[in-house]
């Protein structure tokens, strides 16, 4: 066993322990947190699985945001579409047999990672060139872009520039999960791609990133509009 | 004081989203309240020695007690939709008005306190130790965020920079450091029953008089009655109705209606307002005591219905938080909803035919309809959401012949606050509320120009007195602005036979 595996072994341990832990503790947070008052943004849902629907549209089409900006929408939708594929397409390295619709996904699945470096040059494109985006810009906004568009890059780049024994990869990955280490590949672009993803996973739980945990516990888009119909009450705000 | 210089923004012109102009409105703050009002409230009377950690342990309470703050201050991801939506960023230029810009004053001190990535790589995350600075900050651009909502309609997460607002003024009451006409209005509701501090005496005179001139003028005896027990109807409305122009003309057409449908109703001096500022300065505490003079008449009086007039703000406290704060009030009949807007009062009186409308009454009218803010994106009217729209245009089209819509970009829930809600209406904020009405003023310029209008309703008394206030600055009347039911006051046929 080389170091190198070792070392990217216990590197994805950790970061899969801080990404599950870290979630797990924001989201029990989230979830323990009253909403004391009744405060949906009207005209809302007033049935359960018309609250449940619209955050599902939320989630799924980004129906706020599409009546907001066409721009970022276009940017931000292809993003997450292509990567949500590409998740799906790096399934086949964790799953065997392959399930049969990651099977399917996978030529979808070349073309999302180039998506979603289009996306991604969109939305940072304007925070350079759109005044109001530069001025609420930070230094984080700009490397989280940067983290994804190399992750995206170092991908495509094992794709199509230097490829690698996908094979052992596979193995890799696969000896992870069944705690039976297999030796990792030492090609330069693909310790980059995996230690930016490792990166990316352990950053999550502490970074804007939360905004995917967050659209779900947030009281504007899930709450019914019920306030008349049913009184409304939480611990601290009782009696 | 002599009235700030500041020029009026020109509506002609494409250009609609500003340049930015950094610390524009930096000058621009409340007053002050003074001891006296802060004490009144349980508040500090001055910026106390320990406000520091004082402001970051009641952070940390809020981050408890709100999951909408926790999560807003989270998951923004700095996307940029809301920078060209809010009224104030639109009218001022200043880039501290655009949402997302105005909730990193406070995000930014959350970052630093109470985040890891914020203790251990600040700057890289824009975190920042609260400062006297900031302190001063907060003070001056959440008091520029009239909480209106409609960043909230285009934030990708719903991210309501109302709820970052109240909190923000919560922590600054609680070192000492409120605003004057917030908190005064406040501390006059608890001593004398309603924001103007009218008293009991004064209304009575007020409602008497009232009396007088509807029969003078329609030969009716339409009655204004006050305190009466055992009437079916509490009516709650802004105080600002009993004497204010153009709110009474209003208050006119809510007696005109109860009249002709044979409705027994009364006001209250112990809830003679349905105004809430507790909501504006994020007080729970507040908010609930000052709802709760309203459950005490409603019990004392022994009435069975509870109507709310033409209030923005006061229609979001009762609508969505009363039942929470005081609810639920047994001897009420569960045949009306708790609580009712006198809105869907007179449409279901309208819908059975029991009010004698002639449109033809506001024929030299062409009306238009401003949504406020907080019946907008905050509540509902009717039992299907959109109701708050529907009914109130209903109402309109039944008083008025002659109608038209401003552009579908600045109505319904996309309706531009009218500039000084959310505790914002005070004189020396004048710069403030001019600019921030620009983006109504200039929907309701196309609609003059091409329709001819010359009559906007609304049903919120602060954008009744609003858009009083500030028409004149861009050439128009300021009897330009009225009441829903002023219109149904004119077209109501008192004598007819229903």
């Amino acid at each position: 066993m080389s170091l190198l595996t070792v070392l990217y072994a216990s590197l994805f341990y950790a970061a899969a322990a801080v990404f599950a832990a870290g979630l797990a503790w924001r989201v029990f947070d989230y979830a323990r947190t009253p909403a004391p008052l009744k405060i949906p943004t009207t005209p809302a849902p007033i049935t359960g699985a018309g609250a449940a629907s619209r955050v599902m549209r939320e989630v799924i089409l980004f129906e706020s945001l599409y009546r907001s900006n066409k721009w970022i929408w276009v940017f931000g939708w292809v993003f997450h579409a292509a990567l949500a594929l590409v998740l799906a397409r790096h399934l086949r390295y964790f799953t065997e047999p392959v399930w049969g619709w990651v099977a399917l996904a996978q030529p979808a699945g070349i073309y999302a990672g180039i998506a979603m470096l289009a996306g991604l040059a969109g939305l940072w494109a304007r925070r350079f060139l759109v005044e109001r985006v530069r001025y609420i810009s930070t230094y984080s906004d700009h490397l989280m872009l940067a983290l994804l568009a190399g992750i995206a890059a170092s991908g495509l780049a094992l794709k199509y520039v230097a490829a690698t024994d996908i094979v052992a990869v596979k193995a890799f990955m696969l000896g992870l999960l069944y705690l039976d280490w297999q030796p990792l590949p030492a090609d330069p672009v693909l310790l980059v791609h995996l230690l930016l993803v490792a990166l990316l996973m352990a950053l999550f739980p502490a970074s804007k990133l939360l905004h995917a945990p967050g659209v779900f516990f947030s009281p504007t888009r899930n709450q019914v509009d019920d306030p008349r119909e049913h009184r409304h009450v939480t611990p601290w705000a009782a009696h | 004081m002599a009235a700030p210089k500041f020029e009026t923004p020109q509506l002609t012109g494409h250009r609609v989203i500003p340049i930015l102009a950094r610390d524009a409105m930096a000058a621009s703050k409340p007053y002050a309240a003074n001891a006296l009002m802060q004490q009144a409230l349980g508040f500090p009377g001055a910026l106390v020695d320990d406000w520091h950690d004082k402001a970051l342990a009641r952070l940390g309470e809020l981050l408890g007690q709100y999951r909408s703050l926790k999560v807003y201050l989270d998951a923004c991801v700095h996307c940029g939709a809301c920078t060209d939506k809010c009224h104030y960023f639109l009218g001022t230029g200043d880039p501290k008005n655009m949402p997302v810009a105005r909730q990193d004053l406070l995000r930014k001190v959350y970052r630093r306190h109470f985040t890891l990535a914020g203790r251990l790589f600040p700057s890289l995350v824009g975190a920042e130790d609260l400062t006297r600075e900031t302190l001063d900050e907060w003070y001056t651009y959440f008091n520029q965020c009239s909480e209106c909502r409609r960043c909230s309609v285009f934030c990708p997460y719903g991210i309501d920079t109302a709820e970052i607002t109240m909190a923000a003024r919560e922590i600054l009451d609680t070192v000492g450091y409120g605003s004057k006409y917030t908190n005064e209005i406040i501390g006059k509701v608890h001593k004398i029953g309603n924001n103007l501090g009218l008293p009991p005496a004064a209304l009575q005179n007020t409602l008497e008089g009232m009396e007088e001139d509807v029969k003078e003028a329609t030969g009716i005896d339409v009655r204004f009655p006050l305190d009466e027990k055992g009437a079916e109807v509490l009516l709650v409305t802004p105080s600002a109705d009993f004497f204010a122009e153009p709110h009474v003309e209003s208050l006119i057409g809510y007696a005109k209606v109860f009249h002709q449908a044979g409705i027994r109703w009364t006001f209250s001096t112990h809830a003679s307002e349905a105004g809430n500022f507790g909501m504006f300065v994020g007080s729970y505490g507040q908010m609930k005591k000052i709802a709760m003079r309203v459950k005490e008449a409603a019990l004392e009086l022994g009435v069975k219905r509870i109507v709310i007039g033409e209030c923005g703000h006061a229609w979001r406290a009762a609508y969505s938080f009363w039942n929470t704060l005081i609810g639920p009030i047994e001897t009420l009949d569960s045949r009306y909803p708790f609580p009712e807007h006198i809105c869907e009062l007179t449409h279901a009186l309208i819908r059975r035919g029991a009010l004698a409308l002639d449109p033809e009454a506001n024929d030299h009218r062409v009306v238009t309809f401003h949504d406020s803010c907080n019946v907008a994106r905050a509540s509902r009217m009717g039992g299907v959401p959109g109701g708050q729209f529907t009914i109130p245009r209903e109402i309109i089209k039944a008083c008025a012949n002659h109608f038209v819509e401003m552009d579908p970009e600045t109505t319904h829930e996309k309706t531009f606050c009218c500039g000084a809600g959310g505790g914002l209406l005070t004189d020396e904020l004048l710069e403030l509320r001019v600019k921030g009405a620009a983006p109504r003023m200039r929907a309701l310029k196309q609609v003059v120009d091409e329709h001819n209008v010359n009559f906007m309703a609304t049903i919120c008394a602060i954008c009744k007195a609003q858009f009083t206030r500030v028409l004149p600055y861009y050439e128009y009347e300021m009897s330009m602005v009225g009441g829903v039911h002023q219109l149904v006051s004119s077209a109501i046929q008192l004598g007819a036979k229903v």
